[in-house]
């Protein structure tokens, strides 16, 4: 059962990103045409229909997918990186600047992710992809530092990095060879969901109207303006939130099945 | 000159002391067995003279590594001193290895540190021939298969084998074993305990070695220090304190020791 979740997840994020790929080369529609007529249903021409300007919905739910893989990795990647490097310098960390971070991180977390999108975007008095990916990076980061800051202290804590300390080993060598392969497979687990987390932050951000601007038809974006016409013409919300709902729980699959297959070989390994 | 020189050595947590004033010296080529029941201080004894006590713990006194002061040092200022004057073997060989690294990678980091410290370079043949030579000297039959080998793949008595090459790999003057036989089944004990005595021999080292295990510190040791809740409460050369034991402590340590080989019958 695992194992199916595991590979579904995997065909479904292989697809996702194909779609995002293509979407740089060519869509069924140039997204700035209108004339598949205002709100059609399902046909031949339109797949899944048009918006209220008459524009093809299949693609602009295909750059969706693009836009948020984009900001989902970019933000994983920025939460990882800094993240890392917190959670690391707590961990080794004498005690009062460790726990002067340690607090620092409980505030950052107890910040809701919107209220610190907001401020990003105010400071940087456009909303765009790049505010996006660092306001959504900048919240993870801090859930990242928390338990690399853990799990290195952890490691600090055994015997082998004494051992290696004993032979003079500083602290930048006990960090490459030994703190971050061991930290790694938790590490890995936790950015896989953290990346299904910035997804859906992604689409929170762009509801309302924070996330990247009109021309990136984000699916958060084309959830709210298929809101109004939720009644009449449905698959405006469906499409964009089905498509949502798919990538997250793909992403969800893969980052179980890497749990998994992370927890068996380090039993091997015991 | 004495390689180590501790005088008054107090390890504090949190104002409870768990080491209190004690005094060692350990001369070039010295060997002094630090015995003790578990949780009586001789551990932490240790890792203060390397100055690696774990977080939250502070050491008081003196300690002088080669002439050097330890305590109240920053670590920048003892890397050096770590691997170059002292190195240690540890207790259990599961948690003293990397389960992450190839032995021989492990192996190699300190022998290319070494090499660093005394300006040799080091060419990929020069460092395979000297990971099989810590290998050999460690009396590891197939060096080739171990260096390549993970460390749950091999013995525990193998491990510490390892483990001991690695300290020794740093060019230590003085080894700190900390228990080293006590995760080991018996047949391995004696094994392990024979090869240290000749390493110790051969390269002309100080040893100091800590156990709760008394036949084994009196057949490696030429003095002993007996301590007992952070304290030193005897000292002398290991015939006089194992013979003629002059506190009730010591003497309650060996008569436990004589009723536990009594108990396990004659031919132990």
């Amino acid at each position: 059962m695992r194992r199916l979740t595991f590979r579904l997840g995997l065909v479904l994020l292989g697809l996702a990103f194909a779609v995002a790929l293509t979407t740089l080369v060519w869509t069924p529609w140039p997204v700035e045409d209108m004339s598949g007529g205002r709100l059609a249903g399902p046909s031949w021409a339109h797949w899944a229909g048009t918006d209220r300007l008459g524009r093809d919905s299949l693609s602009q739910v295909m750059i969706g997918a693009r836009i948020a893989l984009m900001v989902g990795l970019g933000a994983t990647l920025v939460g990882g990186l800094i993240g890392t490097v917190a959670g690391v310098l707590a961990g080794f960390a004498q005690r009062g600047l460790d726990d002067a971070l340690a607090a620092a991180l409980d505030i950052l977390i107890a910040f809701p992710t919107l209220l610190l999108a907001m401020l990003v975007v105010a400071a940087s008095e456009t909303a765009s992809l790049g505010t996006a990916i660092l306001a959504i990076g900048l919240a993870m980061s801090a859930i990242i530092a928390r338990l690399v800051r853990v799990v290195s202290k952890r490691v600090l804590a055994q015997d082998y990095v004494t051992a290696a300390r004993c032979c003079g080993a500083g602290w930048l060598r006990i960090v490459l060879t030994h703190v971050l392969p061991n930290i790694a497979p938790t590490l890995l687990v936790a950015l896989a969901l953290q990346f299904g987390l910035a997804v859906i932050a992604e689409a929170s951000l762009s509801y309302l109207g924070l996330g990247a601007p009109p021309p990136n038809a984000s699916w958060g974006q084309l959830l709210q303006q298929a809101q109004a016409t939720v009644y009449t013409a449905p698959l405006g919300v469906l499409v964009p939130g089905g498509a949502l709902v798919l990538l997250v729980l793909a992403i969800n699959f893969v980052a179980d099945g890497l749990r998994d297959l992370l927890d068996d070989s380090a039993e091997v390994r015991e | 000159m004495t390689l180590l020189q501790v005088q008054g050595l107090s390890v504090q947590a949190r104002g409870r002391a768990l080491v209190e004033d004690v005094d060692l010296t350990l001369a070039p080529g010295e060997r002094l067995g630090l015995v003790g029941e578990s949780g009586s201080g001789k551990s932490l004894t240790a890792l203060a003279v390397l100055g690696l006590l774990p977080p939250g713990l502070t050491a008081s006194g003196r300690v002088l590594l080669d002439g050097r002061p330890v305590i109240g040092q920053p670590d920048r200022a003892l890397v050096p001193l770590r691997g170059a004057v002292a190195a240690m073997v540890f207790q259990d060989p599961r948690m003293a290895l990397d389960p992450l690294m190839r032995l021989g990678d492990q192996l190699a980091v300190p022998l290319r540190r070494r090499a660093a410290r005394e300006g040799r370079s080091m060419s990929r043949q020069d460092l395979r021939a000297a990971q099989v030579a810590a290998l050999e000297r460690v009396a590891i039959a197939e060096p080739a298969r171990i260096l390549d080998a993970w460390p749950h793949q091999v013995s525990g008595g193998q491990r510490q084998r390892v483990a001991i090459a690695m300290a020794l790999a740093c060019g230590p003057r003085l080894l700190i074993a900390d228990e080293p036989t006590t995760a080991l089944d018996v047949s391995t004990q004696a094994e392990v305990m024979a090869l240290l005595d000749r390493l110790v021999r051969d390269e002309g080292l100080a040893l100091l070695f800590i156990s709760h295990d008394l036949p084994v510190v009196a057949g490696i040791a030429d003095r002993v220090t007996v301590m007992a809740r952070g304290r030193v409460v005897e000292e002398g050369p290991t015939a006089q304190v194992f013979h003629a034991p002059a506190q009730p402590y010591t003497q309650g340590l060996i008569a436990a020791a004589r009723r536990l080989d009594a108990a396990l019958g004659p031919g132990e």
